[in-house]
């Protein structure tokens, strides 16, 4: 196991080499650059900017400093956040864009899950019907959308409940409060419940029909103790090799979020970079976004050889 | 003689329901699929037609009724339109015109794109069944690593850096979505290369070439058709993303993402311009998954 996750690991370093290549000659590629402005600076000025930034030196050179320098854990100077280094930045948003995607992935799962084996319990009944067609709603409907919607519902309208009204906050991290949490991770989490439930679904309704657990229904055991015990083990299996994909897509997912709701995750860092063109911040959101990705799949796919005993992982 | 020309018939009644029959039956009694079909087309129809449905133009600014009601909406509003179905958007252009035209860049998107992507994966996902061994391994071992990247990220790059380059956005997505596509191709192909025609074929001293795309390829249709009608819906999803961020279509141009973006906008005042592009780009992707959903259950019966 630990043998299979060193490789794994090392495995990841080409990977990585090639996002960090692809994303560098990308941005160089591309016309305009990160000093470019309104006003021209004098060229004296210009050239000094550009040879402390080592941006006067040829393509091939540039891009052999910046990986020395990365291989030194070393992402660079912001080029248009002034006095912070791209590791800073990161520094500051990677904590609040990991806790908001965590809760979401948390509450899909737990939620999706549960939602999906009731579906799959109840198959071709209303309830099923219901589960289905709402999951296929929150596929459907653009996180763009449901964030406003349900921030005109919660957040400005206010709701009634027990007795007194309450409204949650729209907008803000307050340091990760409750309270301002609920609106984002609840937007993000959406689509997710419904992918996971619908998938939890499929399976469970083939696992259900497997012989074994014909077997341990003919024994008597409870509804409850075979679902736990006997199909979740089985069904959950596809689930676990979907975990990449639905990190991917949550962090796709934070870019809209962290926007509308105004939080200081690094999907704000990113697109601000993008159209600033400060070349390194945005090189650093990707390298840092790609190695999350390959972590969760590594750990995906341990967990996957963990409850599938027909993997060996070696 | 004659006893011959019966058996004949006989045999002629007996055979005659293909594969591709069945399914077609199949699909036929699927409600909620052909429900889709005709929706969709009955969408395109509406985008296709959309100068000859509006007297006004997309483009066609009014100062006058800004961000107006249509005449019959329920509730109480600041202004009306009268003759704007949809009412108007924050600067007075006729709403209804502008959802239908959005549906025509969604919807191109979403061809052209998932066309790209279909070439793509098609053809290297076969290259890679076929040729199978090492090139195999190799070659899926380069869709795994890019299986695993943010692809978006580099969309979003794309987009800021080529200043929303309308044609590039399309290859762009496309370049993205191959990916699965090429999985499934190559699966199905490593299953067909084992029967016989193949075999006969290589035997007849054809071409490697001209056996993944005369033989190996139309024999992979049905499974790429169901993904193709799961693409789509993927693909208008992330234009739509895109042009919210204000990455996609630029003005006065609009898409159904550019549309919503809008109407996000002025929800509180102007609920109709959320409204109409929003249901109609749900209603659209609900139609192409049911679709894609029926597709696959009519190709492969032993789902059900």
């Amino acid at each position: 196991m630990m043998v299979y996750a060193l490789r794994r690991i090392l495995g990841a370093i080409p990977t990585l080499f090639v996002i960090v290549t692809l994303a560098f000659f990308m941005m160089r590629a591309a016309p305009g650059g990160p000093f470019d402005s309104e006003r021209r600076l004098p060229p004296e000025v210009e050239r000094n900017v550009k040879a402390a930034y080592d941006l006067d030196k040829p393509l091939v050179q540039q891009y052999g400093i910046y990986l020395g320098k990365l291989a030194h854990g070393d992402l660079g100077p912001s080029y248009k956040n002034k006095d912070f280094t791209v590791t800073q930045l990161i520094a500051t948003g990677l904590p609040v864009s990991m806790r908001l995607g965590l809760c979401a992935m948390t509450l899909a799962l737990l939620l999706g899950t549960f939602l999906g084996v009731m579906a799959a319990l109840r198959q071709n009944r209303w309830q099923d019907y219901s589960v289905m067609g709402v999951a296929m709603l929150g596929i459907t409907i653009p996180t763009f959308v449901t964030a406003p919607l349900l921030t005109l519902v919660f957040g400005i309208y206010g709701v009634t409940l027990f007795g007194h009204e309450f409204s949650l906050p729209v907008g803000g991290w307050n340091g990760g409060a409750l309270a301002n949490m609920v609106l984002p991770v609840t937007v993000l989490a959406l689509p997710q419940i419904a992918v996971v439930s619908r998938l939890m679904r499929g399976s469970m309704v083939e696992v259900l029909r497997a012989n074994y657990i014909r077997t341990a229904r003919a024994k008597g055991l409870p509804v409850t103790r075979i679902v736990v015990r006997h199909a979740l083990r089985a069904a959950v299996l596809p689930l676990v090799s979907y975990l990449g994909p639905a990190l991917a897509a949550i962090l796709t997912g934070s870019l809209i979020v962290e926007q509308i709701f105004g939080l200081p995750g690094i999907g704000r860092y990113f697109i601000q970079g993008a159209l600033n063109r400060d070349y390194t911040l945005v090189m650093g959101v990707v390298i840092c976004y790609a190695a999350l990705v390959i972590l969760l799949n590594l750990l995906a796919d341990i967990v996957y050889g963990i409850l599938d005993p027909k993997v060996r992982l070696a | 003689m004659i006893a011959t020309g019966q058996t004949l018939k006989a045999v002629e009644e007996v055979q005659g329901r293909s594969l591709w029959v069945d399914a077609r039956r199949r699909l036929l009694r699927n409600r909620a699929a052909m429900a889709g079909i005709v929706i969709l087309a009955l969408i395109a129809a509406l985008a296709l037609l959309a100068p000859l449905l509006s007297p006004f133009a997309y483009n066609e600014v009014n100062y006058d009724i800004i961000a107006c009601a249509p005449n019959w909406w329920p509730v109480e509003a600041a202004c009306r339109a009268p003759g704007h179905l949809f009412g108007t958007d924050s600067v007075g252009r006729d709403l209804f015109v502008r959802v239908l035209f959005g549906a025509r860049v969604s919807l191109a998107v979403g061809l052209v794109a998932t066309a790209v992507s279909l070439l793509i994966g098609v053809l290297y996902g076969a290259t890679a069944g076929y040729l199978g061994g090492r090139v195999d391994a190799l070659m899926m071992r380069v869709v795994d690593i890019l299986y695993s990247l943010p692809f978006v990220f580099f969309v979003i790059i794309l987009m800021v850096l080529f200043d929303r380059n309308f044609i590039l956005l399309f290859v762009a997505i496309g370049a993205v979505e191959w990916l699965t596509m090429a999985r499934i191709v190559r699966g199905q192909t490593l299953s067909i290369k084992q029967k016989e025609f193949i075999e006969a074929a290589r035997a007849g001293g054809v071409s490697p070439f001209a056996i993944i795309t005369r033989h190996v390829i139309p024999n992979v249709v049905g499974p790429v058709m169901v993904y193709v009608t799961l693409t789509v819906p993927g693909v208008i999803l992330t234009e739509s993303f895109l042009s919210f961020l204000g990455l996609g279509i630029q003005e006065p141009l609009t898409s159904w993402g550019v549309l919503i973006s809008d109407g996000a906008d002025q929800m509180e005042t102007a609920p109709w311009m959320l409204l109409f592009p929003a249901v109609f780009m749900a209603v659209t992707l609900f139609c192409f998954n049911y679709v894609g959903d029926g597709l696959r259950d009519a190709l492969d019966p032993k789902d059900r």
